[in-house]
């Protein structure tokens, strides 16, 4: 059964060829209604994303994406779905930039101070809607949504009122601006280093570094601890995990204050690696984009930072359309149509994957 | 008498359960027909296949003399078709009556008909003495009142071919009896009545005609006046039933349980769920909790679980444990066979190896620290299936796959396999067929000589009878009578169950 069959890897191919090859007829049609060819769309498309400076702003796009899919990919697993990533990560921005900028200390030693205030307000934030599901039963869908508009509000009221500075000749509001030791590094002289040709304002967010870490301890700690199993048997049986000795409602509360924390890192690409303060044209967005980010990764590590890569990269090139006269948001169309036609084809194939279980396991019985 | 239903060489794989090689049957109008067979010898799926939420691969199925291809369940509706399951298929959050009425909702313009429903189920109810309070909340029932519900349900759809999966299993012997009452009055309706059982005695007492299944093929077909349970089970099996008996007394000094005036009190206020309970266990003794379901037995696995609150005081070897987590609890050395596996012992949709860790994620040799050892568990998963027969292709097998007897098996392996020194078993051969039973009776007896202490509660008396030292009767959350059951007859047990006597 371990072994490697054909008929494994064509399983484990059939769904996401399935999904590409829908999602691709959609967008096509999609391409067709504003009368333009889909095939020089795509081949614009790949022309522009496949350039290097695209490329590493392919990465900076998806850094973010990743760090947010893997805080709501927490809650999915513990069969919870924290949609307040959102306001988590736009209040953790907000207040790390701030707080960030009210002092100085060593380089490595202030990002981290930074990081803990971001996670510090993303999990108290997050703890909100942990304690009315845990205390009051109040479905945490719900109040992470409303939740998303507090934030909203509570951050642009805080931030025009009092953390945001006017600078002369200028009509962008910003938080002052973070001191050197805040920032985080770049990644482009590394490359440089290793060999990767430097590109005419290129720059690849040394949070990138950050996320791939974050990827590789989710991965350890839900699939290798007994935390992590704890919380995969509350999301697949929550009566059976409390039978089996599992604090539910502890469960359920870590969960969402851990995911809190994370959203609340998500926000910190842009505020250490890019502006250095928190300004008025704070991306929104990220936290649903990785909504859908999360299911089609399958909120597994190595699935969602494909599928951030893939997101990231459809956005990026998709810049290129408005060359050809093609509206550039598209790409909302492609990421949609390939979220939907990726969620159908897996549950296909796994009930199909089911059917052949249930054979092999006629054969053992029978026998 | 005309034919209702006949199944013609139905062939069909399934998972988990053994191939459906050849199975025909031939139901008339106005009989009890009853489908008996092991568990996993493919009476579910047959009954699955005729109520449209399996697809025969060849074999034809005739209603009422016509050839019909049963799409899915609503194609069965339609033809009359109805079904109780074994596994009850309602939604907890909804009333009685919702759950009754759900899917044929009476309009009333776009509102739903409520009184008219209430007035149907009330006489139904009434008609069929199947007493349940229409407006509590499902998940307030127990199991036997859970069953009424589903037999209303079908019953409310109009079915006039009704098929009962194995639906004894949870009653006593008077519920028995009244559901037999109901099943001669359906039947002297003209109604046709499919009834799965392994009971041979409640087959060979309600039954007309009965049809025997063996690892998915039709043995025999027999009129059920011509048959002695002997023969029938001969045929079921190929050979002896094993027997529910100890040994001799296995029991220590040492007490193991004592539980001391343990009471749950409702949140409204009204009669508690368990109620002064006190008893005490001692090591290598086997207590059998006797009692109609929903009585408070499921209540008091709860309290010694530590899965709810309780007044009053319970000691597992000497100390107590009320201040005690659920997890700690586990880890003291009590072990757990939940009275419903799906639902609070298995993780469905994971393999075996991962449910190898459910309850003992916190101690070897599944873990290395906080660390989950993969291989380690894979490796003793193994030997679970082994030492317990559990049949699956391997480790990586999903739950879902495996038959319910093979569940059960697994679930019972993994609890001993940390050699509880208290075990509470809730229905431990629930719905497994006969070998299983055995192996599953012969674990136990051999944990009780080594000094383990069992809480017993099933609704199987004879299993009750013969496993237990000494028998208590719970009756509305209290004991109320301590029975020796060397002594202690079967119908005697099931009056002071009732609280008849």
């Amino acid at each position: 059964m371990k072994k490697l069959s054909p008929q494994k890897i064509a399983l484990a191919l059939a769904a996401p060829l399935a999904a590409a090859v829908v999602s691709i007829f959609v967008s096509s049609l999609a391409v067709l209604a504003s009368h333009k060819s889909p095939f020089n769309a795509y081949t614009t498309m790949w022309e522009f994303g496949t350039q290097g400076g695209s490329l590493m702003e392919v990465l900076n796009t998806a850094t973010p994406y990743y760090i947010a899919a893997i805080a709501i990919a927490v809650t999915f697993r513990a069969g919870l779905f924290n949609i307040g990533v959102e306001g988590q990560l736009r209040l953790g921005a907000l207040f790390s930039a701030y707080i960030g900028a009210m002092f100085t200390l060593p380089p490595v030693l202030h990002v981290l101070a930074v990081f803990i205030v971001a996670m510090t307000i993303g999990g108290i934030w997050a703890s909100i809607a942990a304690y009315l599901k845990v205390k009051r039963g109040v479905n945490e869908v719900i109040s992470t949504i409303m939740l998303n508009s507090l934030a909203v509000g509570v951050t642009s009221f805080l931030f025009s009122k009092y953390f945001a500075v006017i600078t002369e000749g200028s009509n962008n509001l910003a938080t002052k601006e973070l001191p050197k030791s805040a920032w985080f590094p770049d990644l482009v002289p590394l490359l440089t280093k290793l060999g990767v040709p430097e590109q005419p304002g290129g720059s690849v967010n040394g949070m990138l570094l950050i996320a791939i870490a974050l990827g590789f301890i989710f991965w350890f700690v839900v699939n290798r601890t007994r935390f992590g199993f704890e919380l995969r048997a509350s999301g697949a049986n929550p009566i059976a995990a409390r039978v089996s000795g599992v604090n539910s409602k502890k469960m359920t509360f870590i969960a969402l204050v851990i995911s809190g924390a994370i959203a609340g890192l998500s926000g910190l690409p842009a505020v250490l690696g890019e502006t250095h303060s928190y300004n008025m044209g704070f991306r929104s967005g990220i936290g649903f984009s990785a909504i859908a980010v999360a299911l089609l990764g399958r909120n597994s590590a190595g699935g969602m930072a494909f599928s951030a890569l893939l997101f990231g990269f459809l956005e990026v090139s998709s810049r290129a359309l408005e060359l050809i006269d093609i509206a550039p948001e598209t790409y909302v169309i492609m990421q949609g149509s390939i979220l939907l036609s990726s969620v159908i084809a897996y549950e296909v194939v796994r009930r199909f994957k089911l059917t052949l279980q249930s054979k092999e396991l006629a054969k053992v019985v029978s026998a | 008498m005309s034919v209702a239903v006949e199944l013609r060489h139905i062939t069909k794989r399934f998972p988990g359960v053994v191939a459906n090689k050849d199975v025909s049957m031939r139901v008339e109008t106005g009989t009890v027909h009853a489908l008996v067979g092991e568990n996993g010898a493919g009476k579910s799926t047959v009954m699955k296949i005729l109520y449209g939420m399996q697809h025969p691969d060849s074999g034809e199925i005739l209603v009422n003399g016509t050839a019909v291809n049963l799409k899915n369940p609503n194609d069965a509706i339609e033809l009359g078709i109805g079904m109780v399951h074994q596994h009850f298929m309602l939604a907890d959050n909804f009333t009685v009556l919702e759950n009754i009425i759900l899917g044929a909702e009476p309009q009333h313009g776009v509102t739903i008909d409520f009184k008219a429903a209430r007035a149907k189920v009330a006489e139904m109810s009434k008609a069929y003495g199947l007493d349940v309070d229409p407006d509590i909340l499902v998940e307030e029932l127990g199991v036997g009142q859970r069953q009424r519900v589903e037999i209303l349900k079908v019953l409310y759809r109009g079915a006039n071919i009704l098929i009962f999966d194995e639906p004894t299993a949870v009653l006593v012997p008077q519920e028995v009896d009244d559901l037999f009452g109901a099943l001669q009055g359906l039947r002297a309706k003209g109604m046709a009545v499919i009834f799965i059982s392994h009971k041979l005695d409640e087959v060979l007492r309600v039954a007309d005609d009965v049809t025997v299944v063996r690892a998915g093929e039709t043995v025999a077909e027999v009129k059920a006046k011509d048959v002695t349970a002997r023969q029938l089970a001969e045929l079921m099996v190929g050979s002896e039933l094993p027997q529910p008996t100890t040994h001799g007394d296995t029991r220590r000094a040492e007490v193991t349980l004592a539980l001391k005036d343990v009471s749950i009190p409702t949140a409204t206020g009204s009669r508690d769920l368990i109620s002064h309970v006190s008893f005490n266990l001692h090591a290598g003794e086997v207590v059998g909790i006797a009692g109609v379901e929903g009585n408070g037995q499921a209540e008091l696995v709860e309290a010694i679980m530590g899965l709810r609150e309780y007044t009053g005081s319970i000691e597992f070897q000497g100390s107590t444990i009320d201040h005690m987590s659920v997890a700690h609890r586990h880890d003291l050395g009590i072990g757990l066979i939940p009275e419903d596996r799906q639902r609070q012992a298995l993780m469905m949709n994971s393999p075996l190896w991962e449910n190898r860790v459910l309850g003992h994620q916190r101690g070897k040799p599944v873990m290395r620290g906080f660390i989950l050892d993969k291989k380690a568990t894979i490796e003793d998963t193994k030997r679970i299936m082994e030492e317990f027969d559990v049949r699956a292709p391997g480790p990586m097998t999903a739950a879902a796959a495996l038959s319910g007897g093979n569940q059960q098996k697994f679930i019972v392996g993994r609890e001993m396999s940390k050699a509880p020194a208290l075990l509470v078993a809730s229905h431990p051969t629930r719905g497994v067929d006969v070998g299983a039973q055995g192996a599953i009776w012969e674990v136990l007896r051999e944990a009780r000589t080594k000094g383990m202490a069992i809480v017993l509660i099933s609704a199987d008396l004879e299993e009750l009878v013969g496993m237990s030292d000494r028998l208590l009767v719970m009756l509305r959350g209290a004991i109320t009578a301590e029975l020796d059951p060397q002594k202690t007859t079967l119908e005697q047990l099931g009056s002071a169950m009732t609280g008849a006597a």
